[in-house]
């Protein structure tokens, strides 16, 4: 039987109210976190689980928590990152809907760890339906004590806050949705300071994704070794993995760390739907380069998928089949990104507008050899670094693994004058 | 290591070269101080760096062995000690190229046509990159562009988004209404709607902005090129803070006014009064020729104008009215043709009184009045009586920066950044502001900054001043009728100040009251005491009003009184309009008994029509001169051009040539500028040195002059062709080092006599990065202008005792007390439409209570009397003001009264 602490609990088409979820041993976390141990030692917990941060960059938890000051006055915030705007993700969804005192539960720990008094949930706009339950529970949490001033008897406080977005897929990068939260312009801000030291209003700050914020109350209750044995690999844990694409049954599964992609697709979706074959894969995300038929084998961690050329990132694949053009299908993704970036740093504003529009014009038949070197070129200049942030690099990196991985495709439309596939996007 | 400044250095390696520096500054400006060339967008010396264009990428190389290296934005990347860097690798030129490559695939292709077109930053980076041909072959995005108001045109198609004009407008400048909206690629810089944009500061964007998004309005109403004009250094006549600036003629018209770096004084910037005001020169309304009354009909001509005014002066019992607008030198010569005894200053009474005071205590007290710059550096500021973005508004952009001094510095420690940092520094300081106090008789626009504003009347202001004084120890009596708040509020400065490492106290004209200043001298003499080393701003009205008062004269009531009374009847009146000086009834009583009237000025006005004698007088577009500002800096004007008909000439030219047609011994043997200066310094010991402000007339580098002309000059033998076909002689300057020419010395001049700012491959403002000792700092071999007054000369000041009356509102009369106009309370501006445009309508701001007794509202007109003399205002109610006061514009056109503060019956 695979251990599924995440999602173990949660029911299809219902939310686990402030009972059911204490029923299910629900808020034991916080009850030993807060009672039993220092906040260092709840950082030094989470640092030896090695949980790696499931919002894509992969970065240790505990790590990330150990650079915030601790003697320093003023307040400090913790702030959930429920912006779920990558594209063909849809796993934090599944967690804020149906159990969303998993998340306040870890939340109100990782506040306790860092010493922060005020946490924010930023949630995606089109998140209604999690919007209603969060607020519930937050409100659940209120009257049952986890929440407010003296929680537990501890003398900790914490106040919570639901803030929904309004649809920036630049508020998923930490403090672009730090200077939203502010009321400014979601634009990056430059590292060093990073939000640990100066984040929203300028104070020390922690940015978790939702993912990985419900881990902790369970990490807490059974402890790092625990957390370590669910995986299969060196990267802690279990993972909420997705599938999407033309497969049988696509959909997200939580399940050991390191599952082969093969296991992903031919034992948990079901395989391709017939008639399709199956060419390549976005193994995290609309901002992870692709894998194909050579990668099936490729345990899903971070350490493993980085090896093979991408990157684990959100853990939600989407699929890509034979009879989709991946011109079009890449084109389809720098659209996105064209239109997502935030305008603030020259080579994303311009650049992924002018790849965008290669790509469409290589759909229509109207590409030449010379927009296939710009695209090289720009999947070289848009590279980390050279951006203000990851949002153009992110962007590239589906472009840069198709031009690899499917280069005659993209010849094939120079020569032929014309998408091959006869299915172009716009 | 460490220089003599205490400043940490590091030693860095540049392309295989090393190098010096200071560390910890970022390596943009590091190698652009070495003189190197690196493009750059988005980072300004002023505002700091952000790292959003990406264009000044530079390769850094771990150490010798690295040959990788990494690429990094030059302006985001700090100094550190051995730091390996290139420039010239081919990745990061390749790189750099590409970011040019970028920015074009948006930018239009219409240099041609732009008004920044030849002194464009994004053009001269463009070629510094290499980048030449175009590879984006698809549609370029457009938008609409915003009217904007008189000031600045908008063409948002050639925006290469590097969000410096919101930076400099929003967070530098503090205005409101403007701002950057939409996403990626759509990104747009203007105002909600259509619309004035409203910060005085508007017009820096002109400069700010590295391409044709935002350009000067004026100067397209008769555009030139900037190759195509006639520049000379000069000095802003808007104000006392005589901010540097650089004017560019064409055709015999003034087109711009720029700003002329001082890292002393203005730095980069200028204020809109400054920038725009400059179309009186242009007026309409100019005197272009010699006239007598009389003498109809005929063409006087500068021989026979002499003549009329000798025999005038001959027969005359002659006085002397000088200008606090006029140039030293101008007001020195019409006090040697006149006499000592018989020069009178033309300021109002009040502004005579006020700048005595003013001058007073800066020479004699313990404490030193600061440069605007320096200004900037303090880290507490208290200001009473003062709007200052409406008389000496650039002087608010220091305190601007002064209030953030103290967060910022808190957040350079907690955020662990450099201040160059812009947004990392500013998300940690958040809105929060140093200690900053604002005492007014109404509320302005710098109150958002202030920790406390507080309205009340000037008197009641200058007794909270000595009240403070008092509660820092200054032995003065105690200060009755202060209510609660004032005392407490007298308590709260008093701690902000005394825990403040570097206190700025500000007063002024802008008051009208002497006590006012008083206070502030108090108040700076106590923190003396406590040996904290505080900063005294005192303002003055006009661009020379203290220079004028170093050269020192009678008062304006006197030469009324002689005049009135019999003792003279003839009088020569320089640059002065006394209808600015006089309330109208006065004014027209003292022409009623002047037998003779010469004016020499250059407006027609008030004045001129009582004029007898007029003699064309130059701007001082068309001038040399010497002005003094409100820190007792002298700093020199250059002229800019021959004026557009021979009659017209310095104002201390025609004075000295009435000194040659009258044998006046004391104007002997003038005959040329520095003649004037070299006599002035004789004569007048304060002004010792103002003659090496500007190198002499005979200075020559290379044996050739300074041409105020660039090299490219176009269509000099064009010009004229429809009278003459061959070139006339261009016109001789004998009294400064300039040419009129393009032909001379091509290398960089001394830095106070730079006509314009060029530099090979740097043809936009942003040239100025070349002639400075390091960027930011002072211009190579100093900032021009001299102080001629230093604290502690005497040490005699120490306490004033004298302190105001309690402010008593009195039964049916007012109290009037002036409100100053950015656009509007200065006499020349007016004359320029884009001002005009923005200038208010007189009226008379009363407090709602007045209102009420008055039975008056909003709109309605109100008659006052002076000394019977009725003048009838519509009314503004203004719930801030103290009652028994009313505010009128002062040097408002159409106001009449100017003697301020004085009672008024209603």
């Amino acid at each position: 039987m695979i251990e599924t602490p995440l999602t173990g609990n949660i029911k299809p088409g219902v939310s686990l109210d402030i009972k059911a979820y204490e029923a299910a041993g629900g808020y034991q976390g916080l009850r030993k976190a807060l009672q039993q141990m220092t906040p260092p030692e709840v950082t030094t917990l989470v640092k030896e689980s090695n949980l790696r941060g499931r919002g894509g960059a992969g970065f240790s938890t505990g790590m990330k928590w150990s650079f915030v000051p601790m003697n320093v006055e003023g307040p400090k915030y913790l702030i959930c990152n429920a912006d779920e705007m990558e594209p063909g993700t849809f796993k934090d969804r599944w967690l804020l809907e149906g159990n969303p005192h998993q998340l306040l539960e870890g939340m109100i720990i990782s506040a306790y760890a860092i010493q922060a008094t005020t946490s924010f949930v930023f949630l995606r706009w089109a998140y209604k339906k999690a919007a209603q339950e969060i607020r519930r529970a937050i409100a659940e949490a209120h009257a049952a004590g986890y929440l407010g001033q003296n929680i537990l008897g501890t003398g900790f406080h914490l106040d919570m806050h639901l803030h929904t977005g309004v649809g920036r897929y630049m508020c998923g990068e930490e403090t672009a949705l730090l200077n939203s939260l502010e009321g400014k312009r979601a634009v990056p801000r430059a590292k060093p300071p990073f939000p640990q030291i100066s984040g929203l209003f300028g104070k020390p700050t922690i940015v978790n994704n939702v993912e990985t914020l419900c881990f902790i109350p369970h990490i807490v209750n059974k402890g790092a070794a625990w957390f370590q044995s669910l995986s299969r690999t060196g990267d802690g844990g279990t993972k909420i993995y997705g599938v999407s694409g033309r497969v049988n049954k696509p959909g997200a599964w939580e399940l050991p760390m390191g599952v082969t992609m093969r296991e992903l697709i031919e034992e948990h979706a079901g395989g391709m739907q017939h008639g399709y074959n199956f060419r390549g894969a976005l193994p995290g995300g609309a901002s992870t380069d692709f894998l194909t038929t050579a990668h099936m084998d490729v345990p899903m961690d971070f350490t493993s998928v980085a090896a093979a050329g991408s990157r684990l990132g959100t853990g939600t694949m989407v699929v890509l089949d034979d009879h989709t053009c991946p011109v079009g299908f890449v084109h389809n993704l720098e659209h996105f990104f064209a239109q997502e970036s935030c305008g603030f740093c020259t080579p994303c504003r311009e650049g992924l507008p002018w790849t965008e529009k290669i790509l469409y014009a290589l759909e229509r038949g109207e590409g030449t050899e010379a927009d296939l070197e710009q695209l090289d070129l720009h999947t070289r200049l848009l590279g980390p670094g050279n951006t203000f942030c990851a949002l153009a690099p992110g962007a590239m990196e589906p472009l840069q693994s198709a031009l690899k991985y499917f280069r005659e495709d993209f010849e094939q439309h120079v020569h032929e004058k014309k998408c091959p596939y006869g299915n172009y996007t716009h | 290591m460490f220089t003599k400044k205490n400043v940490r250095m590091a030693i860095i390696h540049i392309d295989g070269k090393t190098y010096q520096v200071k560390e910890g500054r970022n390596l943009l400006e590091t190698c652009l101080s070495l003189g190197l060339d690196l493009p750059y967008f988005c980072w300004h010396p002023a505002l700091g760096s952000v790292g959003a264009c990406r264009q000044c990428a530079v390769k850094t190389f771990k150490d010798e062995q690295d040959t990788k290296g990494r690429l990094v934005m030059s302006c985001m990347e700090p100094v550190k000690d051995q730091l390996r860097l290139s420039i010239s690798d081919k990745e990061a030129a390749a790189f750099r190229e590409q970011v040019i490559g970028w920015l074009m695939t948006n930018h239009p292709h219409d240099c041609a046509v732009c008004d920044e077109g030849g002194s464009c930053h994004l053009q001269d980076m463009t070629v510094m990159t290499g980048h030449s041909y175009r590879n984006y072959h698809f549609t370029k995005r457009t938008h609409k562009n915003q009217y904007l108001g008189p000031f600045l045109n908008h063409e948002m198609n050639r925006c290469i988004q590097c969000y410096r004009c919101v930076r400099f407008y929003k967070d530098f400048a503090g205005g409101k209404d403007m701002d950057v909206f939409a996403a990626h690629n759509h990104v747009y810089f203007g105002r909600h709607q259509d619309g004035i944009l409203e910060s005085e500061f508007s017009g820096n964007l002109a400069e700010v902005c590295p391409t044709g998004v935002f350009t000067d309005k004026t100067l397209k109403q008769h555009y030139t090129r900037k190759w195509d004009m006639t520049y000379a250094p000069s000095v802003c006549q808007g104000c006392g803070l005589g901010c540097n600036i650089i004017a560019g003629e064409r055709y015999g018209s003034l087109r711009q006014i720029t700003t002329r770096y001082n890292g002393a004084v203005n730095g980069y910037f200028l204020c809109d009064r400054g920038r725009y005001g400059y179309e009186f020169v242009n007026s309409d309304r100019r005197i272009k020729q010699a006239a007598v009354r009389n003498l109809t009909g005929t063409n006087v001509g500068t021989a026979e104008a002499l003549q009329q005014v000798k025999d005038k002066l001959a027969s005359g019992k002659v006085i002397g009215i000088g200008s606090p607008r006029a140039s030293l030198e101008s007001n020195f010569a019409l006090q040697q043709l006149v006499g000592r005894d018989h020069f009178h200053l033309g300021m109002s009474d009040t502004e005579h009184d006020l700048t005595t005071l003013a001058l007073k205590i800066l020479r004699q007290g313990h404490v030193r009045t600061p440069s605007m710059q320096e200004a900037a550096t303090a880290d507490a500021v208290l200001i009473l009586g003062e709007d200052l973005l409406n008389t000496a508004p650039m002087m608010a952009l220091s305190v601007r920066q002064a209030v953030n001094r103290q967060p910022a510095q808190e957040a350079m420690n907690t955020a662990h950044v450099a201040d160059w940092q812009d947004a990392a520094v500013r998300e940690a300081m958040q809105d929060k502001h140093g200690p900053c106090f604002i005492l007014n008789v109404q509320p302005t626009k710098l109150d958002e900054l202030a920790t406390r504003a507080y309205y009340t009347a000037p008197e009641t202001i200058a007794r909270i001043g000595f009240a403070l004084a008092r509660q820092l120890g200054a032995p003065l009596a105690e200060i009755n009728h202060l209510t609660e708040e004032e005392h407490q509020l007298v308590e709260q400065m008093a701690a902000a100040l005394m825990s403040a490492a570097r206190p700025l106290i500000i007063a002024g004209y802008g008051s009208a009251c002497d006590g006012v200043l008083r206070a502030a001298s108090n108040i700076c003499e106590a923190l003396h005491q406590h040996a904290k080393p505080s900063m005294l701003v005192l303002t003055t009205p006009e661009c020379n009003s203290m220079g004028l008062e170093m050269l020192g004269g009678l008062r304006l009531d006197s030469a009324v009184n002689v005049v009135m009374n019999g003792e003279a009847d003839t009088v020569i009146i320089l640059e002065n309009d006394l209808y600015r000086k006089l309330d109208k009834h006065v004014a027209d009583n003292f022409f009623s008994r002047c037998k003779e009237v010469i004016l020499i000025d250059h407006l027609y006005n008030a004045t001129a029509e009582k004029a007898t004698v007029l003699l064309p007088a130059g701007t001082f577009a068309e001038s040399d001169g010497t002005m003094v500002n409100n820190e007792g800096r002298a700093q020199r004007f250059l002229q800019v051009y021959a004026p557009a008909t021979t009659e017209i000439q310095e104002s201390w030219r025609w004075l000295l040539q009435l000194g040659r047609v009258t044998n006046c011994e004391r104007l002997r043997n003038m005959e040329f500028f520095d003649d004037v200066i070299h006599a002035l310094t004789q004569q007048v010991r304060c002004f010792a040195g103002i003659d090496k402000l500007t190198p002499p007339a005979d200075f020559r580098i290379a044996g050739q002059k300074i041409p105020r002309e660039p090299h490219r000059y176009s269509g000099r033998t064009a010009i004229l062709a429809n009278i003459n076909v061959s070139e006339p002689k261009p016109p001789v300057d004998g009294d400064t080092p300039l040419s009129f020419t393009m032909e001379g010395y091509r290398g960089e001049p001394p830095s106070s006599v730079i006509p314009f700012f060029w530099w090979p491959g740097w043809n936009s403002v942003q040239s100025v990065n070349k002639f400075q000792e390091e960027i930011g700092g002072s211009l190579h071999d100093g900032d021009p202008g001299k102080r001629l007054i230093e604290p502690g000369g005497n040490g005699q000041l120490t306490f004033f005792t004298e302190v105001p009356g309690h402010f008593v509102p009195c039964a049916g009369h007012l109290q009037l007390v002036p409100i100053y106009h950015i656009y509007g309370s200065e006499e020349l501006s007016v004359h320029t439409p884009g001002i005009a445009e923005r200038m208010p309508a007189p009226y008379i701001m009363l407090s709602p209570e007045d209102a009420k007794r008055y039975q008056v509202a909003e709109q309605h007109q109100l008659q006052i009397a002076i000394d019977g003399h009725p003048y009838t205002f519509t009314v503004k109610v203004n719930p801030a003001l103290q009652r028994g006061m009313a505010g009128l514009p002062a040097g408002l056109p159409g106001t009449g009264i100017v003697d301020m503060p004085q009672m008024a019956k209603v």
